[in-house]
């Protein structure tokens, strides 16, 4: 219980933090913009690693392997919303149907279950051996950084559009949005590419982070997402109101989180009960919104009761 | 400027809860028409709505708006032609969107949505002068959250919506049925004024067989997925409400029977 190894471990924490926030971000907009939950991310993690580790190791150039990684997302993205829009299968079961389709996938792209790549054979962007020791453009936490604020701002402009409004019209109203001619089937197969893309970019960057791309990296991954969305509301909600700083309220969150997971590590607790833990505040903050609503919401006033009877 | 031909449209077909909520209906609106149209429960006005609006496929007939055929169109589409208000006020506009941000998405109905930005300058000053109208005070509140208003202004807020691109065919869906008398009779008043001032050809369904005769050129009267009463021009104007409920027995052979939209 040495406080010194809690306080090396936190940049670290921040690092791994900032690269779940990029997936934390794309689970926000199916979640909060689009109001769907999309199972989907717990393969296109894993997809996105693979395929950034594989095309590394045959040679690619990073800044290649990390787009490709990202379209390979938006794929599984694109395959979730057919399945859902096309065939008419409810979001959840469409996400869960390719999560498991993308585990045969993830292991065909690797050849096999994990792929290592050597930080000092290949020029990676990121890595955990970037915290320390590097010159500061080299800095893992500044590079993530960097690439979450561009990303921010990316998708800042786009929800301001007139696409992107429409993709926001979809999810907050779906009668709305058709009646005043928004297709909305479109709006969720793009969302939901959006999105997937931001996670396989996520997972491509974990892999280099950590050294390997494994078939079971993306295990759990929405339930940290939501993590992340959840306390970088509950933190930041009141000041951040802007688009914008709620997608880095979200970003926050994950580094929040990945800072109380690194203090029960620290505490001593049974590392093989984190996921029991995770799940059991996920679970616990998604109630209280329900709570709040049934148990201390005042009691419409005689008034509306009046109007409405 | 609408034609419905012969459209039929049976829910649950096949099982016990089989229900035909319109029979080979045929209903045909000239332009600049105003059409209330009332009827029980259950007689098919908001069928006939959604039939016109292709929340689904009907099962046969055919819908012509403005000359073009879209009976097999899907409702995104059939938005280009309609302007559309809901009975529950919060059905036609997003609750986590700016007043201002609502009515951009509106003005883009028909059009391709491009990556240029979703509202401009220009719009917002148009907006202004548009919620004046509404003499809501709306338009000093452009970027509220439309979760914020209250039924009333979310009702006048689609109204305007609906209308801002004027619409071929302007359908609303007994839209003032969920306010308070006060608010509902300030909404119709609105709806009177706009579609007087644009001249649109409109379809209003309501419960209250006062408004269904103070307003419009024509009334239609609907049962069990039928028009059974079509009055207009004159013989519209001296209509009573005894006058409706007498017609409504006489075609019908049945009493009556919605209080509310006889002391309404």
């Amino acid at each position: 219980m040495n406080i010194f190894n809690l306080i090396n471990a936190l940049p670290g924490a921040v690092a791994q933090g900032l690269i779940w926030g990029i997936a934390a971000i794309g689970i926000y907009i199916t979640y909060r913009v689009l109001d769907i939950a999309d199972l989907t991310v717990d393969g296109s993690l894993g997809t996105g690693g693979a395929v950034c580790i594989v095309m590394m190791l045959s040679g690619h150039n990073v800044y290649v392997s990390l787009l490709v990684a990202t379209l390979a997302g938006m794929c599984t993205g694109l395959v979730t919303g057919i399945l859902h829009t096309f065939m008419g299968i409810p979001a959840i079961l469409s996400g869960i149907l390719t999560q498991l389709g993308l585990y045969s996938v993830n292991l065909k792209i690797m050849g096999k279950s994990n792929q290592a790549i050597n930080v000092d054979k290949f020029d990676l962007l990121v890595s955990l051996r970037y915290i320390r020791d590097v010159v500061f453009y080299k800095n893992t936490i500044l590079v993530v950084l960097v690439i979450t604020l561009l990303l921010v701002a990316i998708l800042y402009w786009f929800f301001g559009t007139e696409l992107g409004c429409s993709l926001r019209a979809t999810g907050c109203n779906g009668n709305m949005a058709r009646a005043q001619g928004i297709n909305t089937n479109f709006s969720k197969v793009l969302g939901l590419m959006i999105s997937n893309g931001l996670v396989g970019l996520s997972g491509a960057l974990l892999s280099q982070y950590q050294g390997f791309a494994d078939i079971q990296m993306g295990r759990g991954a929405i339930v940290i997402g939501l993590a992340a969305v959840i306390i970088g509301e509950a933190v930041f909600g009141k000041v951040f109101k802007n688009f914008a700083l709620k997608l880095i309220a979200v970003a926050f969150g994950s580094i929040i989180y990945y800072f109380v997971l690194q203090i029960v590590i620290w505490l001593g607790i049974d590392t093989n009960l984190l996921k029991l833990l995770s799940a059991i505040v996920v679970a616990i903050f998604l109630a209280i919104p329900y709570w709040k609503a049934k148990y201390f919401s005042k009691p419409a006033s005689k008034k509306e009761v009046k109007t409405n009877a | 400027m609408l034609e419905l031909k012969n459209v039929s449209k049976t829910f649950n077909a096949g099982t016990v809860n089989e229900k035909k909520a319109l029979v080979d209906f045929s209903l045909t609106l000239n332009d600049g028409d105003f059409v209330t149209v009332i009827g029980g429960n259950g007689a098919g006005k908001s069928t006939m709505m959604n039939a016109i609006a292709g929340v689904w496929q009907v099962d046969s007939g055919q819908i012509i708006i403005d000359g073009a055929d879209v009976t097999r169109l899907p409702e995104h589409k059939r938005a280009v032609f309609l302007g559309r208000v809901f009975q529950d006020p919060m059905t036609g506009t997003a609750a986590t969107m700016g007043i201002e941000e609502n009515l951009a998405l509106a003005k883009r109905r028909g059009k391709k949505r491009t990556l240029r930005s979703g509202i401009t300058k220009e719009e917002r000053a148009e907006y202004r002068e548009l919620l004046k109208i509404l003499g809501l005070g709306l338009e000093n509140r452009l970027t509220s959250k439309v979760g914020l208003l209250s039924g009333g202004q979310r009702q006048a807020l689609t109204l305007l919506m609906a209308t801002l691109k004027k619409p071929k065919l302007l359908l609303l869906d007994e839209h003032t049925a969920a306010l308070d008398p006060k608010t509902a009779a300030k909404v119709l008043e609105t709806t009177q004024l706009i579609v007087e001032r644009d001249k649109l050809t409109t379809l209003m369904i309501t419960h209250n067989m006062k408004d269904a005769i103070t307003y419009g050129n024509r009334l239609i009267m609907l049962m069990d997925g039928h028009i059974i009463l079509d009055i207009s021009g004159e013989e519209k104007k001296k209509l009573t409400v005894e006058d409706l409920l007498h017609k409504f027995e006489a075609a019908s052979g049945t009493e009556f029977t919605n209080d509310k939209a006889i002391l309404g």
